[in-house]
Order: C-alpha cells, then sequence, then structure tokens
C-alpha cells in the first residue's frame, strides 16, 4: 500500500470495526425493529445512529484538523499518543464506564444523541488522531516555515477537506458494515448469535487505543 | 472480572432462556425467628443463605449443601436478587461480558444488604461486602430494602419505607460494580408514599410500583384496625423510567388492601402485567388484576376472585374467628417466562393455583395443589400436617419446575400460624399442557429457621428482564 493511501484504509478498517460492535448501533436498531415489528424500523433507526456517529467524529476531526494547522506536528503527536494511552487504560480499568443514557422508547434526534454520546465515550474520535497525522498534508509545517501566504491557505483547505473526507470514509464503511448485520441478525440469523459471537470488543478497542498511542509516539 | 464472551446465563429473549439447561442449585434464604426484629439477646442465631441441591441425579437430591450465615442477627432475609442479568443484553446500555455471580441479599428489619460471591464454588458462597443500613440512609433516604432487579444500566432496590420508619418508601440505585448507593430513583414521586414491590416494562421504559405499608405498618404484624379501616396500600404506580418521574396511580379501590406482587409480562413488546391483591376487606376474597396499556394510558382489570373457605372458628387463629373463613391470602405470584401460565400463592388456605393467562383478561384455571394451609395443614408424601403453607413460589426457566417455602414474615407468621412455623421447601411438577402435583421425592426441611425466597441457579422466572421479545 503507498504511504498516501494507508490512512484512508485504516479510515474505513475502524469504521467497519465500529459497525461491527453491537453496542454501537447495529443491536439498537435490531431491538428497535422487533419491538414495533417493522423491519423498516431497523433502517430508520440507522439513519440517526450514523448520523449521530459521524458529528462525533467530524467533530473530532475538526479539533485535530485545527490543531494541525496551528501547532507543530510533534506537539499533537505526543498529546494525542497520551490522551490515546490514558483513554484506553481508563478504558480498561472501568470497562462499563458510560453515560446513564437511553431506553427503548426513542426518537431520531435521541437516537443520534445516544450514538454521538457513545461514540464520543468509546473515544472513537481520539483514534482517528495518528489516522490524520498519517495524511501527507501533516507536513503542514513546512509550508508554515515556507511563508508563502497563498501556500497556506491552500495548504488548511487540504487539511480540512482530506479530514473531512476521512470521516466520510470511516462513516460509510460503518453504516455499511452495521446495516449489514442488523438486517442479517434480523432477518435470519437471530439474536442467540450474540450468546455466541459477541466478544469482547471492548478490551480489544482499549488495546487498540493503547496500541495507537505508543504507535503514534514512537512512529 | 470481565469475561471474554458473555455470561452464558444471559438470554436475549425470554423464549431463548426457556431453552437453558436445568437448575442443579438453588438458593434459599433463611431467617431465625426469634432473634427477628431483636438486635440479639445473647442466643440468637444467624440469618443464612442456603444452598439446595436441585439435581435429581446427585445423591445428596433435596438436601441443605451449603451455608453461609450473615454476620449480624436479627436481619430477616427476605427476597434477593442477582448483580446481573440478562438486561445487560439491552442495546442501550449493553455490558454483556460482567458476570451473573453476586447474589444481593438484603435484611428486611437490619436494612444491611450482604453481597455474596456464588463463584469459584456455587456451593460455598462467601459474603464480600455488607452495605451498611447507614449508607443506605445517608446516600439515599431509605431503608428496608426488599425487591432486586438487575437493571440495565444499575441495580435497582425498593424500599419499604424511611429510616425513621414512616415513608415514604420508594426505590433507590446500586453500582453494578462496586454496589455502592448511588442515589433515590425518584426525581419526581408525584402522590406516591407507601411502597413494596417493583419491575417494569422495558420496552416502553415504563416502570410499576406497588403498595404494602411503612415499616411502622407492618414491622410489629397486621394491624387489624388499620386493615379495616382501608390503611395498607390499595394502588400501583407507573413511572418513567428515563425521566425517573411519577406518571399515573391507579386505585383499585380502598378495600383491596395489599396490591403487592407485580409480575410484567417477560415479553418486552407485551404492554400488560399481572398484580396480586392480599386480601378484600369486603368478603376476605383475594384478586388478581391485570394492568395494561390502553391508548397511552395504563388501566387495571380484575380478572380472578380467590374465595375465603368456611371453617370451624375453633380452627383458627384469634384474628381469624370472628369471620369464620380462611382467607386465601395471595402473597406471591410467578409468571412463566412465555407469559402463558401465572402461578397463584394462596398462603392462607395452602395452595397454589396454576392459570392459563395467555389471553391477560380471561385466565382459565388449569391447576392446582395444596400444602400446609391454616386450616387444612395438608401433608407432603415425606411429612405429617403441615404448618405455614407454600408461600414464596418461583419458576425454572423451562416452566416445569415450581420451588415453594412456607414462610412470609416472622411477625405476619405468628398471627396466622401462631403454633409456629417449621420451615420446609417443596417442589411441584408442572405439566407443560396445564396441571401440576407435588414431587413426593422433594422436601427440604430447615430446623427452627424459615425459609423465604428461593432462586435458581443461572436465573429463574423472577431474576431476570429482557430487552428483545
Amino acid at each position: 500500500m503507498s504511504e498516501a493511501a494507508w490512512p484512508w484504509a485504516a479510515a474505513a478498517l475502524l469504521g467497519a470495526y465500529h459497525g461491527l460492535d453491537p453496542s454501537m448501533g447495529w443491536l439498537f436498531a435490531v431491538a428497535l425493529g422487533l419491538q414495533e415489528r417493522r423491519q423498516t424500523r431497523v433502517m430508520s433507526a440507522l439513519v440517526p445512529i450514523g448520523a449521530g456517529h459521524l458529528i462525533a467524529i467530524a467533530a473530532a476531526a475538526l479539533l485535530i484538523a485545527a490543531a494541525r494547522i496551528t501547532v507543530s506536528a510533534s506537539v499533537i503527536r505526543n498529546a494525542g499518543a497520551a490522551v490515546l494511552v490514558g483513554f484506553g487504560l481508563f478504558r480498561l480499568w472501568r470497562p462499563r464506564a458510560h453515560p446513564r443514557l437511553g431506553g427503548m422508547r426513542v426518537n431520531a434526534w435521541e437516537l443520534a444523541l445516544w450514538s454521538f454520546v457513545m461514540a464520543t465515550a468509546h473515544g472513537a474520535g481520539l483514534m482517528l488522531v495518528p489516522v490524520l497525522l498519517g495524511l501527507p498534508a501533516a507536513s503542514a509545517e513546512h509550508a508554515h516555515m515556507g511563508g508563502a501566504l497563498h501556500a497556506l491557505h491552500g495548504t488548511r483547505a487540504l487539511v480540512i477537506t482530506q479530514s473531512l473526507g476521512i470521516v466520510l470514509v470511516h462513516t460509510a464503511a460503518m453504516l455499511t458494515v452495521m446495516s449489514a448485520l442488523a438486517l442479517l441478525v434480523y432477518s435470519w440469523v437471530g439474536l442467540a448469535v450474540l450468546r455466541r459471537a459477541w466478544i469482547n470488543l471492548d478490551l480489544i478497542w482499549a488495546g487498540a487505543l493503547i496500541t495507537a498511542g505508543v504507535l503514534a509516539a514512537i512512529i | 472480572m470481565e469475561l471474554w464472551k458473555p455470561d452464558q446465563t444471559f438470554y436475549p429473549s425470554p423464549t431463548m432462556a426457556m431453552r437453558a439447561p436445568r437448575e442443579r442449585l438453588g438458593y434459599v434464604v433463611t431467617f431465625d425467628p426469634e432473634s427477628a426484629g431483636h438486635r440479639g439477646n445473647g442466643n440468637s442465631r444467624h440469618d443464612a443463605l442456603c444452598v439446595m441441591d436441585l439435581d435429581p441425579n446427585s445423591p445428596t437430591f433435596s438436601q441443605v449443601i451449603g451455608r453461609v450465615e450473615m454476620p449480624g442477627v436479627g436481619d430477616e432475609l427476605h427476597h434477593f436478587g442477582w448483580n446481573a442479568c440478562s438486561a445487560a443484553l439491552c442495546p442501550y446500555a449493553p455490558h454483556p461480558h460482567v458476570e451473573r455471580r453476586y447474589l444481593l441479599v438484603p435484611g428486611l428489619r437490619s436494612s444491611r444488604i450482604h453481597i455474596i460471591d456464588t463463584k469459584p464454588d456455587p456451593r460455598n458462597p462467601r459474603i464480600v461486602k455488607v452495605v451498611s443500613a447507614e449508607e443506605l440512609a445517608e446516600r439515599a433516604g431509605y431503608s428496608r430494602p426488599h425487591t432486586i432487579h438487575c437493571g440495565p444500566d444499575a441495580i435497582y432496590v425498593s424500599a419499604l419505607g424511611a429510616p425513621n420508619g414512616d415513608g415514604p418508601g420508594g426505590i433507590f440505585l446500586l453500582d453494578h460494580d462496586s454496589f455502592d448507593v448511588l442515589g433515590r430513583f425518584e426525581v419526581d414521586r408525584g402522590p406516591q408514599f407507601l411502597a413494596y414491590d417493583f419491575w417494569w416494562h422495558l420496552g416502553y421504559d415504563v416502570g410499576i410500583t406497588s403498595e404494602w405499608g411503612t415499616p411502622k405498618m407492618i414491622e410489629d404484624g397486621l394491624n387489624p384496625d388499620l386493615l379495616l379501616s382501608n390503611k395498607y396500600g390499595h394502588a400501583i404506580h407507573v413511572w418513567d423510567l428515563r425521566k425517573r418521574k411519577h406518571l399515573q396511580r391507579i386505585d383499585l379501590g380502598p378495600e383491596h388492601q395489599m396490591t403487592l406482587e407485580l409480575r410484567p409480562a417477560h415479553d418486552p413488546t407485551r404492554a400488560y402485567g399481572f398484580l396480586g391483591v392480599v386480601v378484600s376487606t369486603k368478603d376476605l376474597t383475594a384478586s388478581i388484576w391485570t394492568w395494561y396499556l390502553d391508548q397511552g394510558k395504563w388501566a387495571v382489570r380484575k380478572i380472578i376472585d380467590i374465595s375465603p373457605e368456611p371453617a370451624d372458628p375453633d380452627q383458627l387463629p384469634p384474628a381469624l374467628k370472628p369471620f369464620k373463613a380462611v382467607p386465601p391470602l395471595v402473597t406471591d405470584l410467578v409468571l412463566s417466562l412465555d407469559d402463558k401460565f401465572l402461578y397463584v400463592a394462596c398462603w392462607g388456605t395452602g395452595e397454589v393455583r396454576q392459570y392459563d393467562v395467555s389471553d391477560p383478561f380471561n385466565a382459565r384455571l388449569t391447576g392446582t395443589a395444596r400444602l400446609g394451609g391454616i386450616v387444612a395443614r395438608t401433608a407432603h408424601p415425606k411429612s405429617g400436617p403441615l404448618n405455614g403453607a407454600m408461600q414464596m413460589v418461583e419458576l425454572s426457566r423451562d416452566g416445569r419446575r415450581l420451588y415453594a417455602s412456607n414462610s412470609l414474615y416472622s411477625s405476619w407468621d405468628q398471627q396466622f400460624y401462631p403454633d409456629g412455623i417449621n420451615g420446609w421447601v417443596a417442589k411441584l411438577d408442572i405439566n407443560p399442557a396445564g396441571g401440576m402435583a407435588v414431587d413426593p421425592n422433594f422436601f427440604v426441611t430447615f430446623k427452627g429457621e424459615r425459609p423465604h425466597q428461593i432462586h435458581l441457579e443461572g436465573g429463574d422466572c423472577s431474576s431476570d428482564s429482557y430487552c428483545f421479545p
């Protein structure tokens, strides 16, 4: 894979991982479908769930983009690494810490808010730090040093465009996996699969946060 | 402990839980009637959590094979529950990798909550923590903890009243992991004052609570003046679980005294449930009611009346002599996981009735069995005439075995069975097509102690809540 492509692939893979995780939304969509005995409810629930996740990720990505434009890459890298490792350790220490939110009678706004909070509480946006730092325009600091005003403007636009691109790729991958799983489980497989196949993704995710933090610091 | 796969005793739906493996162990709490209500008089015994062998292939089948005593005396252990259950699979707050492991065992008189670890050896549980009455009073303003249900986001516990023995009673929350008291549930309790049982419709974000009396109204026994002036609870309350707000008070009528047990349909899409009324002050009948959602409002309808049985006053305890009859005294209910059969314990007459409630407004009596009773004293094949009667009833997840214990509450035992109660647990075998019979080979006795609630290994028909139909 070329150097320019890996952040995009990583963003898609992370999205697919969130899509796979029952606690990030597809199970909620299935539950709402079963409660109302309508397959269309499964699909209509996925829209606000995707939107909430997208906003959470986009907010994180824009924060990181702003940091890339104003702060040197090495500072972001070290700060990001520290936060990733710290948050990963927290998730290991209190794996069930999450906000008390939600219920089974939720409208689209409440679903979107739930998804936003779940994504944020899992550190989904945080995981984008190493991804976004891996983008070629992370050489923004070179533009600073060059001093050319138009080059700086061009770099800012590029950083923001790239960040939003990453967010869209991430969310699209997540929604694809999430929708496929929700429909598969609702229509064919049934929920008994949860008891066998729901491995502790929270533990894996905590490990991934720590690993990403360590990698971001040393690479 | 974090598990790598979901706890295998969690099931997404009640239908799936019906296919769970058969229970091999049962847990039952016992209390010492001599010390109940006293802070220890030197020769008191400790209340205990006992482990019963329920495996018919085991040489110790139908025996108590394990026992853990509480550190204090006079707790009067009553109801208890698990730290986690199938509600951990609920989609908005899932945490399925927690273990069903700890039993939370409150003392109804001492207000201490004992946290008992059933692992690594489920036959030798150990006390790992005691939540003090002071912590409960400081953080929630409650005392006399009663019903326990593991919820999606916390452990919910009802409490009969305030630390001084008056009201209001209500619900408080315990942290899933630390078992610290998180505080009271109610943000707005509306007109609710009396408390007893609670459960919920997770599919509707709605909770239901029932009414008994404040601690002062019940701890010294059933007060005939309060009863005859209809002062015990006669309503149920509907709550918004998310906003923690009172929604509706539904009054059954003042003569329907003590609206105790609440058994909502296990299927979260079904918006109805069953409640038992102990006694009517009009004619001593007991009744079963269905509550249901009707165009956005909750309502109740009486579906079953159980009549008193005429008796010779000489055979009746003093309080009942003037009535020349035994009231049925419905004190417990259990609903099968498919929401098909409702079991009704009549602690006065010594009868357990099985009703087909597939149509929740049209109950059909499909079976009955008798053991004990105020006058009948029906014997078990392994015993002579029995005192007490089948009271707390618990049903296996497959709906095939019903276990019953014979004590109600120390001071009330004394009024209705003044010659004393010798503790026992019996078992009924259930015909899945309807009907039931006493298992002649299962009879557990407790010397000098009285058993109350029973819970089965891995879960039963009153331990779990489900978010999927």
